[in-house]
């Protein structure tokens, strides 16, 4: 089995059937073209437990405690759970807030980036060609060196704390915990955060997606990245059979329009998608890793990858709370057409983050290996 | 001749990949040994080593590592 899902059929059906779930979670409640979106969930999570305080986007999406949980019993399964860590933590932490910055500049993570491609959102171009550029630039600093240095092996313990924090948010949705009178945990009543598949449902979907992709190494910035590194299209089939499938069953479910106005929860602003998605692209491929293979990864035990996800989390709330994250485009009273973008302050955010990657990239380098022993 | 060892234990995708076709680059005759710790690595380089002609064979250590050894 193991063979399988690491051979060209595998990658494929693991990338179709997340295209396929993802667009089905839509037509199961989820809010339009945002089956999944790692970026967009954690978002919603970083809400609900009050490190933001946007009344629209707070709920604890299902999805991603599944994507942890899935993964960890595919590496139990499979004896592939290794705790592991220490490899530039802060560093990484770092990378995982400016990549949040860079998506909700963008409005989505490189997943959600394909699934409003293939529901036919032409804003998503300007976001791929953005992330694109970005995982380019990474595997340059990849190719000339660049290495956030070794991990190594923890406790098992260590291990759990993820996976554990996870069951801590999904008890914390299904009793609906409330810390006090206008306290967390939040759940929004109107907006994205208010529009969500039935939790068994969402659930389900994430522990799914969790497994197939620990089995089968789905990253969506990796294909890039391997396609430009070492010319390999094996991640790359993955990701074009998730585009495909979506593709179809938007058709198939009527959730195909395509254009460039109105598009849900998208804005015009193609400047800020592409710079947005080029810091999200750089941080990920400086990381190692897409925000879903961070995830899995840190349902294999990888704390590396847990520190990076507590990193997106943060960057969400100081999205919000520091005015960084995009508006939508919106039609005014009037008819006209607003058209969105950046928050006041995310343009400088874009920046800084753009300059501090540029800083890890030229500044951190691989300790010398070994050879001829 | 010395086998060249690459130990890409710990470094994170796709570092042990590169390290690995750096090392096909320099290799002249005998056999490669690449150390990885995790599954992905091991896939990654046995997939990059068989696609430039090598043939791999994979050694599993008590600790769970991986000797991924790489001849012509």
């Amino acid at each position: 089995m193991t063979k399988f899902f690491s051979s060209k059929p595998g990658i494929v059906i693991s990338g179709a059937v997340i295209g396929l779930v993802a667009v089905l979670l839509q037509k199961f409640g989820n809010p339009a073209n945002m089956g999944v979106c790692v970026a967009c969930f954690e978002r919603d999570i970083a809400g609900a437990l009050g490190l933001h305080r946007n009344a629209a986007v707070q709920y604890i999406r299902p999805e991603i405690i599944g994507f942890v949980l899935g993964a960890m019993a595919s590496a139990l399964i499979f004896r592939e759970f290794k705790p592991r860590g220490g490899s530039s933590p802060l560093v990484r932490f770092f990378l995982g807030m400016f990549a949040m910055i860079g998506a909700l500049v963008f409005l989505g993570c490189p997943w959600r980036a394909l699934l409003r491609l293939s529901a036919g959102d032409g804003n998503a171009i300007s976001g791929i060609l953005g992330l694109f550029s970005g995982v380019v630039a990474g595997s340059i600093f990849l190719k000339k060196g660049y290495s956030l240095g070794k991990s190594v092996k923890t406790s098992y313990a260590g291990g759990l704390v993820f996976p554990i924090f996870m069951i801590a948010l999904f008890l914390f949705l299904i009793f609906r915990v409330s810390f006090g009178e206008g306290a967390p945990i939040f759940f929004s009543e109107t907006g994205p955060g208010s529009i969500f598949a039935p939790v068994l449902i969402s659930l389900g979907a994430g522990l799914l997606i969790g497994f197939l992709a620990q089995r089968s190494r789905f990253c969506t910035m990796g294909a890039v990245r391997d396609v430009v590194l070492i010319k390999d299209w094996h991640l790359m089939s993955g990701v074009t059979a998730l585009v495909l499938t979506a593709l179809v069953t938007n058709i198939i479910l009527k959730q195909f329009h395509a254009g460039f106005v109105l598009q849900p929860v998208s804005h015009s602003s193609h400047v800020w998608n592409f710079l947005g998605m080029a810091l999200a692209g750089l941080a990920f491929a400086l990381a190692g890793g897409c925000p879903g293979r961070q995830l899995f990864l840190s349902g294999e035990g990888d704390q590396d990858a847990g520190v990076f996800i507590a990193g997106m989390i943060v960057g969400a709330g100081f999205s919000h709370n520091f005015l960084l994250a995009s508006s939508p485009d919106k039609l005014s009273e009037a008819g006209t057409i607003l058209v969105g973008g950046p928050g006041l302050f995310g343009k400088y955010a874009v920046i800084m983050g753009l300059l501090f990657c540029l800083f890890v990239g030229f500044t951190m380098k691989s300790l010398k290996i070994k050879k001829g022993e | 001749m010395e086998d060249m060892i690459v130990d890409a234990r710990g470094l994170s995708c796709p570092q042990p990949v590169l390290e690995t076709l750096s090392a096909i680059k320099k290799f002249e005759e005998g056999s490669i040994i690449v150390l990885v710790d995790t599954t992905t690595s091991r896939d990654n380089v046995r997939r990059a080593a068989e696609k430039k002609g090598f043939k791999t064979e994979i050694e599993v250590s008590n600790g769970g590592e991986f000797r991924v050894k790489l001849s012509k």
